[in-house]
């Protein structure tokens, strides 16, 4: 029990001091992920809007794959990454691998199903007489679209939310197309993962609570979203 | 050569199907300018969609809207923000009360001091100034209904269209908003158009009502002229009318017919079309249950009914203010007569009771059996 109790005065000691290191690898992880939302959100948001919308042949198929995205293993994205950004790759004179891009690729391949899957959700869950009301007084078509996602924009800003909290919080992935180079690639979980085994327990627990730290802030985001949701579905019984 | 103005809306060979289904078949259907045009009939029978499609929110498989004349489709930049749409949910976003009625105008670029006079005035017409500033979901239905209302109102669309607007409120709200409706509408809108499948509200509302039956028009043409002389069985028992299915014409003459309902009983019935009828073919008719006169048996009821029927009380059943009186003929027709509680009390009449009925040829009408659907 003392080795906790002791890792932990350590750690909160290396946080109040700014440590360095964390604090290097803190903010690089917040770089990748963040990016790699911001790119998962270029790539998972139209989906998620289009299917949310429409109406078509196979849309349950589709919606079945954006869901089994939830589900993807984050090291064979990692592997998958890693194929495509190795020197035989396709995409191997890149010259990307190792570094952080490479990093926000395979993260925003995890981040990507999130963002659509719930977006979807969320654009679906407005009802269709929000769009054609706004047409019906006049609001051009791309107007009518943005009255209708304004109304999912809590659920939307969940689907965000729950693509950051996938992937600042998974390890395989950046691992193996990142490689966990000191002060290049070396982020946050696989900082835990080096430290664990080099003994360095309370450097390990002062990264562990960051990310906890963020896991609540990301839960508690989507809670909140989820009771506003709530609230609106209720607004609507009348 | 003097050519008359274009209708203000014209809707002409509309089709609209969905999958092999056709749900709606219009060959004509105008608006006026001016006018308050109800469109009326039960579910399914095809007036939301043309609804959407006159609001020019859905596409229809065949035929074309003009407007003033030129053809418009959906999203026609032309036709933006001269129509105006009210839905049976309020369907308000996100945001107050300003925001929601202030859409329009914004949607239709119209900004700065203009924008917030118009919304004031709107605001004004329908009492809703001092909800300006509330969020829209603390809104009760009734005050989001009419929040809808002045959304569409504050655009002054030349043609002003409902969907069932009060089916979603209660009794009293209901009231309100229909006394706002008439009063604000009118001076607003253009014209307006008024879908509900309640015949008394578009009797109380319209200049012209426009009754629907399975995606077609049945009949149009002003409150009285339906309520008078309705076109077809559909259009009477829609407006309240009581149907005799099982007629037989025995002769024709000037207008009216002489209708066998059974071996025993002949009524006369005023006819639409008479070119369409022949003696012996068969026929429906349609009474109002508040045209019969009924008369305790001895007496002589103060009428010159040329329909006379005697027959004996087999239930009396109140209706409000009202009472249903069902009445048997010896033969087995049952017929029912709407009376005030006050004729009912001055005839004494209780179950069993026997009873003449009598009824104006005028007050019943007939048509040839196919114009019914059995």
């Amino acid at each position: 029990m003392d080795l906790f109790i002791e890792s932990l005065r350590e750690a909160v000691r290396l946080l109040l001091r700014g440590d360095r290191y964390v604090l290097e690898v803190v903010l690089l992880s917040l770089r990748v992920s963040g990016t790699a939302v911001l790119l998962g959100v270029a790539l998972g948001l139209p989906v998620g809007i289009a299917v949310g919308l429409r109406q078509f042949r196979g849309r349950g198929l589709v919606i079945a794959l954006i869901h089994t995205g939830f589900a993807l293993p984050p090291v064979v994205v990692g592997l998958f990454v890693y194929m495509m950004l190795s020197r035989a790759g396709p995409a191997g004179q890149l010259e990307m691998l190792f570094t952080p891009a490479a990093m926000v690729v395979a993260q925003a391949v995890l981040a990507a199903p999130y963002v659509a899957g719930i977006s979807l959700a969320a654009v679906q869950a407005v009802p269709g007489d929000i769009r054609l009301q706004a047409s019906a007084l006049g609001a051009s078509p791309l107007l009518a679209l943005w009255m209708h996602l304004r109304e999912a924009r809590l659920g939307i800003g969940a689907a965000v939310v729950a693509g950051f909290g996938a992937v600042i919080s998974e390890v395989g992935a950046v691992m193996m197309v990142g490689g966990n180079i000191a002060g290049e690639t070396r982020v946050m979980t696989t900082a835990i993962v080096l430290e664990t085994r080099r003994g360095n327990f309370a450097t390990a627990f002062a990264m562990g609570l960051i990310l906890l730290a963020l896991a609540f802030a990301v839960n508690a985001a989507l809670t909140r979203a989820q009771q506003g949701r709530t609230l609106a579905a209720e607004r609507r019984t009348w | 050569m003097v050519t008359s103005p274009a209708p203000l809306l014209e809707a002409e060979g509309i089709v609209r199907r969905y999958g092999e289904r056709t749900v709606l078949d219009v060959d004509h259907l105008v608006v006026e300018r001016g006018e308050v045009l109800a469109i009326v009939g039960p579910n399914g029978a095809g007036k939301s969609t043309v609804f959407r499609i006159l609001l020019l929110l859905e596409r229809p498989d065949a035929g074309e809207i003009r407007l003033d004349g030129r053809v418009v489709r959906p999203g026609d930049a032309r036709a933006r923000g001269r129509l105006a749409g009210v839905f049976q949910r309020p369907a308000l976003f996100t945001g107050t009360v300003r925001d929601n009625v202030a859409f329009g105008l914004r949607a239709t670029g119209v900004g700065g001091a203009a924008r917030t006079e118009r919304v004031d005035a709107a605001l004004d017409w329908l009492d809703l100034s001092a909800l300006a500033g509330r969020p829209v979901h603390t809104l009760s239905g009734g005050e989001a209904q009419r929040v809808a209302l002045a959304r569409a109102l504050v655009i002054e669309p030349q043609i002003l269209l409902l969907d069932e607007p009060t089916s979603s409120l209660d009794v009293s709200v209901r009231r309100r908003f229909r006394q706002d409706l008439e009063r604000v509408a009118r001076q607003r809108a253009g014209s307006v158009v008024l879908v509900t499948h309640d015949a008394l509200e578009a009797f109380g509302l319209a200049d012209r009502i426009v009754v629907m039956d399975e995606g077609r028009i049945a009949q149009v043409a002003t409150p009285d002229e339906i309520m008078l002389r309705p076109g077809t069985p559909f259009v009477a028992e829609l407006t309240g009318a009581e149907l005799l299915l099982q007629g037989t014409i025995e002769a024709l003459d000037d207008g009216l017919a002489a209708v066998r309902i059974s071996p025993d009983v002949v009524l006369w019935a005023a006819v639409r079309d008479a070119r369409a009828l022949t003696a012996g073919a068969a026929a429906v008719a349609a009474y109002r249950p508040e045209d019969i006169v009924l008369a305790a048996a001895a007496g002589a009821a103060a009428t010159s009914a040329i329909n006379r029927l005697a027959a004996r009380v087999e239930a009396i059943v109140p209706v409000g203010a009202l009472t249903r009186v069902r009445i048997r003929t010896a033969d087995g027709i049952v017929l029912t007569a709407l009376l005030t509680r006050r004729s009912v009390d001055a005839l004494s009449i209780s179950a069993g009771s026997a009873v003449t009925a009598h009824m104006k040829a005028t007050a019943l009408h007939a048509w040839a059996r196919e114009t019914h659907r059995l």
